[in-house]
């Protein structure tokens, strides 16, 4: 088996609030985070595929349909967007790197069809990211 | 909030790094000092060295639907700064820990010995730690937790 990642960019913003929460719970469980207007962040996407490469083409599958999958499912969707409300897959959540790499995994699933997906890895900033995994 | 969000199909881990510098000597008491110095090469050098090194934690649990996070961050950074960070960043490991009273302070024992502090940490459950010594060089540790490396 053969592993091929790769990694996009995007830029969007967000904010953390919970309206089941109080203005003082919100604050208390998401500081700065929970600023009215959001804050946006530079977030770097890396997804891994996979596969064994065709014997033909020595491919796992083809990039070129992978950059066109991740920009259709993950850069229009999110590049330039406020995440709470332009994201409709991401209502009624909080958007937290964990809940932003979940419904990027959700979105790549079932669009990739040579190879499986095998990981998406998702950096808010170089010190945090969130992992998704194949569970089982 | 949506609480149906959770799906089962999906595992996810939370990363995290952080950062300190320390100094260590390479030198096993049980070896001679010319075979020191060729096991070590300059990492025998009598005064130490240091490094800046970059430990990378990894959690998994679940996701709480009313806070969107597997782990506060804010707990986390704490238990680490507590566990990891006070008692290492600026000091020799060999001098300053005790858990290399005896133990060639090599990154791979560095990290078995983090991964030991890190394993209690509340509320979520503690996959692996990656630790970068320079650059150039990186050592994981998972515990027992054999399918770590399978990711």
């Amino acid at each position: 088996m053969v592993l091929l990642t790769r990694k996009i960019e995007f830029a969007a913003s967000h904010l953390y609030h919970n309206p089941d929460f109080s203005p003082e719970e919100n604050r208390r469980v998401f500081g700065k985070c929970n600023n009215p207007h959001g804050h946006g962040h530079n977030y770097t996407l890396e997804v891994t595929v996979a596969g064994e490469p065709d014997p033909v083409t020595g491919m796992v599958l083809d990039l070129k349909e992978l950059k066109e999958i991740l920009e259709r499912e993950v850069m229009q969707r999110m590049d330039h967007r406020f995440l709470n409300y332009e994201v409709p897959e991401l209502a009624g959540q909080i958007p937290t790197c964990e809940n932003i790499a979940r419904v990027i995994w959700n979105l790549l699933n079932p669009q990739i069809k040579q190879g499986k997906l095998h990981r998406v890895r998702l950096y808010e900033t170089p010190d945090l990211f969130a992992d998704c995994y194949r569970n089982g | 909030m949506n609480h149906d969000a959770q799906s089962g199909e999906v595992k996810i881990e939370l990363g995290r790094r952080y950062r300190f510098a320390a100094s260590h000597r390479l030198h096993s008491p049980d070896l001679s000092e010319a075979e020191n110095c060729r096991v070590y090469g300059k990492c025998n050098n009598p005064y130490g060295h240091g490094h800046n090194y970059v430990v990378e934690v990894l959690v998994s649990g679940k996701i709480d639907p009313a806070t969107g996070m597997i782990a506060n961050l804010a707990e986390l950074d704490g238990f680490v700064e507590r566990e990891v960070l006070e008692p290492f960043d600026h000091k020799s490991l060999n001098e300053d820990v005790a858990a290399f009273r005896g133990v060639v302070p090599t990154t791979e024992n560095l990290c078995i010995e983090i991964f030991r502090r890190l394993k209690p940490l509340p509320n979520a459950t503690l996959e692996r730690v990656r630790i970068q010594e320079t650059s150039n060089n990186s050592f994981e540790y998972a515990g027992d937790n054999a399918q770590g490396f399978e990711r």
